[in-house]
C-alpha cells in the first residue's frame, strides 16, 4: 500500500518505500527521514537509487509500496541534478522573479530575499546575466537560491555539487549549511563522500538496496570487516582499492593476528559496506 | 572507413523518425505530386437559371456539370448561390439574347475553366467574374497563405517551445513548483496563442494592403474560424512536443504534419481537380477548412450561415485535439506512476 501524505512537522521522510519501473526494481524497501535544522546526505554509485529517491521524495514519482511525508507543495524546494532547474533563456534576476511569483514573493520581500540570496551565492555581479552564459558553478548556484528562494521548510538537492570547481563547491556547502540552520530539513544527493561526512545522517544505497543509513560517526564506527593499509594489496586484489599512494585491503571479521586495523573514513567504510554486502549475497 | 559507413547505418536504423522520413516523404510526394498535382478542372458544379436556362441547360458540356436548372431563378439568387459557395457557376439565361455566366472567382482554377469555356462558346456565353475579376492568384493566395503561416508558427512554435522546456529539465522544475497543471498549462501555450494571432492579423493586413486583396466579409467570422484553426495548431504542436525527445525531433515531426496540409488543403492545388483517393486526405486537415473560411469572408463576403461546416468541423477537431494535447500534457506533468501503483489508483487504492 503506498501512502503519501502532507503533513506539517518536524520531520518528513520515505518510510520503507519500493519503487519499480516494469520489472526494474529502483528501490526496495528504502527509508529516509529529513527532519527540520539537519541534512540528510544521500549516498551510492551511479544507478544506486539516489534521484529516484528524491524525486518520489517531492512527489515526481509514486511508489508502489510504502509512505512519503512531506509538507505541502509549497513549503518544498528542489533542485534537480545539474542545475536543470534554471531556465538559461532568463537572467539570473529574471529566474529569481519567475520562482518569486510561483510563490507570491514580490515588493520589498522579493528584493530582500533576492539581494541576500545572490550575494550569499556570489553571484549578485552576474544578476543580469543570461543563465545559460554562467559557468557550471555560478548555474548550480542559481539553480540553489531559485530551490531555497521561498525558504522551504523540505530542501531537496540532486548532486548540487557535482561538477563544480573546488571553490563553488565550498560556497554551496555553506548555503546548503545555512539553510539547515535556518530550520529547513535538507535531503541532499551528492557523490562526494567528504560531504556526506559532514551531513547530519547518512543513507548509503547500492542497487536501489539501503547498504547502511545513520549518524556519519555510526556508519564509520560500525563499519564491517577489518581494514588495513599498506604499500601494496595485503589479501586478494577484488577486495583491496587505492587511496593515494598506499592500497587498501578489506576483509570480514575481526583483526587477524599481527594485523594493524585502521579507522575508515567515510569514502572506505562505503566500500567496506558495499564488499560486505556483495560477500553475504555470495 | 567501412566502420565509419556501418557505425551510420546503426544510428539512422535506431532513428525511426529519419527512416519514416527517408521512406514516406518520397512516397508521399510520389502520390501528391501524381494524383493531386492537377490545376486543371473538368468539372465545375452549374445551375442555370431564367426563362431559357432548359434550352441553355441542354447545350453545356464540359467543364460545365450542371446540378440544378431554375427556370424562375435571378440574377440576384445567382450571386447568393456563388457566395455561399453552392456552386461554381450560375448561368443565368434571358428569354432573349446571350447568357450570362456568373463565376465564382474566389476558386481560381474553377474560375478559369469556366471562363475559358465561355469565350470559346462564341459569343453564346457571356463570362462575369465574381469577387476576384481578375482572376489574380494573389487574392486566392493570401487567404490561404493567413492560415499556413498560422500553422506554422502555432505548429512549430508551440513544439520546439514545450520539447525545451522538457529538455531543459525545466518541466520538471514546474511540475515541483505550486503551480496548478491548469495554469503550467494555459501559461505556456497562451503566449503562442497570441503571437499566432497577432501573425495572422499582421498577414492578413500587410496581404490587403501589398496585394489589394478585399476584405469583403466580417472579421469577427475570420477571427472564429481562426480562433478554432489555433486550438488545433496549438494541440498538434503540443502532442508533437509529447512524442519528441529534442528540438530537432519537434522539427521533424513538425514539417512531417505541415507538408501534407500544405500540399492537400487546396492551397496550391484545387482539392475538386484531384483524385478522390488523395483528396479524402486533404479533408482530415484543419487547413482545408479554415482556407474554406478565410477565402469565403476576405472575397466572397460569405454569411455564417454559409460557413457552417467548415466552422463546425474545424470546432470539433480543436476539442479534439486540443483535448488530447491537454490530457497529454497533463500526463507529463503528473507524477511517474509505476503499473502497480496505477492499477491500485484506478481500483480505488490508497493515495
Amino acid at each position: 500500500m503506498t501512502t503519501i501524505a502532507h503533513a506539517d512537522a518536524h520531520t518528513w521522510g520515505a518510510f520503507d518505500i519500493t519503487v519499480a519501473f516494469g520489472v526494474t526494481v529502483a528501490l526496495q524497501h528504502v527509508s529516509l527521514t529529513a527532519e527540520r535544522g539537519q541534512v540528510a546526505a544521500l549516498v551510492g554509485g551511479d544507478g544506486a537509487g539516489k534521484t529516484t529517491l528524491l524525486r518520489t521524495l517531492v512527489g515526481r514519482i509514486r511508489p508502489q509500496s510504502g509512505t512519503v511525508t512531506t509538507p505541502p507543495t509549497r513549503a518544498c524546494g528542489f533542485m534537480p541534478t545539474g542545475a536543470s532547474g534554471v531556465w538559461q533563456d532568463l537572467t539570473v534576476n529574471e529566474n529569481i522573479a519567475f520562482a518569486a511569483a510561483a510563490h507570491h514573493i514580490t515588493g520589498a520581500a522579493l528584493e530582500q530575499r533576492r539581494r541576500a540570496l545572490l550575494s550569499a551565492a556570489g553571484l549578485d555581479h552576474a544578476a543580469d546575466r543570461l543563465a545559460g552564459a554562467l559557468s557550471g558553478g555560478m548555474r548550480q548556484k542559481l539553480a540553489f537560491c531559485l530551490a531555497i528562494l521561498h525558504q522551504p521548510s523540505l530542501l531537496v538537492l540532486d548532486e548540487p555539487s557535482t561538477g563544480v570547481d573546488p571553490v563553488s563547491r565550498v560556497d554551496l556547502w555553506r548555503l546548503v549549511s545555512r539553510a539547515a540552520a535556518d530550520g529547513a530539513a535538507v535531503v541532499m544527493a551528492t557523490t562526494y563522500l567528504d560531504e556526506a561526512e559532514r551531513a547530519s545522517t547518512c543513507l548509503v544505497l547500492d542497487s536501489g538496496r539501503t547498504l547502511t543509513s545513520g549518524a556519519p560517526a555510526d556508519i564509520l564506527d560500525n563499519t564491517p570487516g577489518t581494514l588495513t593499509t599498506a604499500v601494496a594489496p595485503t589479501g586478494p586484489r577484488e577486495l583491496s582499492w587505492r587511496r593515494g599512494r598506499q592500497t587498501r585491503s578489506w576483509h570480514a571479521g575481526s583483526p587477524r593476528p599481527g594485523e594493524r586495523a585502521m579507522a575508515a573514513d567515510m569514502e572506505d567504510a562505503v566500500i567496506a559496506y558495499t564488499l560486505a554486502d556483495q560477500q553475504q549475497e555470495h | 572507413m567501412w566502420a565509419m559507413i556501418l557505425k551510420e547505418f546503426l544510428e539512422l536504423r535506431r532513428d525511426r523518425r529519419t527512416m519514416a522520413m527517408i521512406i514516406a516523404l518520397p512516397l508521399l510526394l510520389l502520390v501528391v505530386f501524381g494524383y493531386a498535382a492537377n490545376f486543371t478542372v473538368d468539372d465545375v458544379p452549374t445551375r442555370v437559371y431564367g426563362p431559357n436556362a432548359q434550352a441553355v441547360a441542354g447545350k453545356l458540356h464540359t467543364p460545365f456539370d450542371v446540378k440544378k436548372v431554375d427556370p424562375a431563378g435571378t440574377e440576384e439568387q445567382a450571386r447568393d448561390v456563388l457566395r455561399s459557395q453552392d456552386a461554381g457557376a450560375v448561368v443565368v439565361a434571358p428569354s432573349s439574347g446571350p447568357a450570362t455566366v456568373f463565376i465564382d472567382g474566389s476558386n481560381l482554377f474553377s474560375a478559369q475553366s469556366v471562363t475559358a469555356a465561355s469565350k470559346a462558346s462564341g459569343g453564346v456565353l457571356q463570362p462575369e467574374v465574381l469577387f476576384n475579376p481578375e482572376l489574380k492568384t494573389s487574392w486566392t493566395m493570401v487567404p490561404a497563405l493567413v492560415g499556413m503561416i498560422m500553422a506554422f508558427i502555432g505548429t512549430i512554435i508551440t513544439a520546439i517551445g514545450l520539447v525545451r522546456e522538457r529538455q531543459a529539465g525545466t518541466l520538471e522544475q514546474l511540475a515541483v513548483m505550486p503551480f496548478k497543471a491548469t495554469d503550467v498549462i494555459v501559461g505556456k501555450i497562451a503566449p503562442y496563442f497570441v503571437l499566432a494571432a497577432f501573425d495572422m492579423v499582421l498577414v492578413t493586413v500587410l496581404g490587403c494592403l501589398l496585394f489589394g486583396v478585399p476584405f469583403a466579409g466580417s472579421f469577427l467570422v475570420l477571427a472564429l474560424g481562426a480562433a478554432l484553426f489555433l486550438f488545433c495548431v496549438l494541440g498538434i504542436g503540443v502532442l508533437i512536443s509529447s512524442v519528441s525527445q529534442n528540438q530537432g525531433q519537434a522539427m521533424q515531426m513538425a514539417l512531417l504534419t505541415l507538408m501534407p496540409q500544405m500540399l492537400l488543403s487546396g492551397m496550391i492545388f484545387p482539392l475538386s481537380a484531384m483524385a478522390a483517393g488523395v483528396r479524402w486526405i486533404g479533408y482530415l486537415f484543419p487547413l482545408t477548412y479554415f482556407n474554406m473560411v478565410s477565402n469565403g469572408v476576405m472575397l466572397r463576403d460569405a454569411p455564417i450561415s454559409s460557413l457552417a461546416l467548415p466552422l463546425g468541423l474545424l470546432a470539433g477537431m480543436a476539442v479534439l485535439v486540443f483535448s488530447f494535447a491537454v490530457l497529454r500534457f497533463r500526463r507529463d506533468l503528473a507524477p511517474t506512476a509505476p503499473k502497480a501503483a496505477r492499477d491500485a489508483v484506478a481500483a480505488g487504492g490508497t493515495r
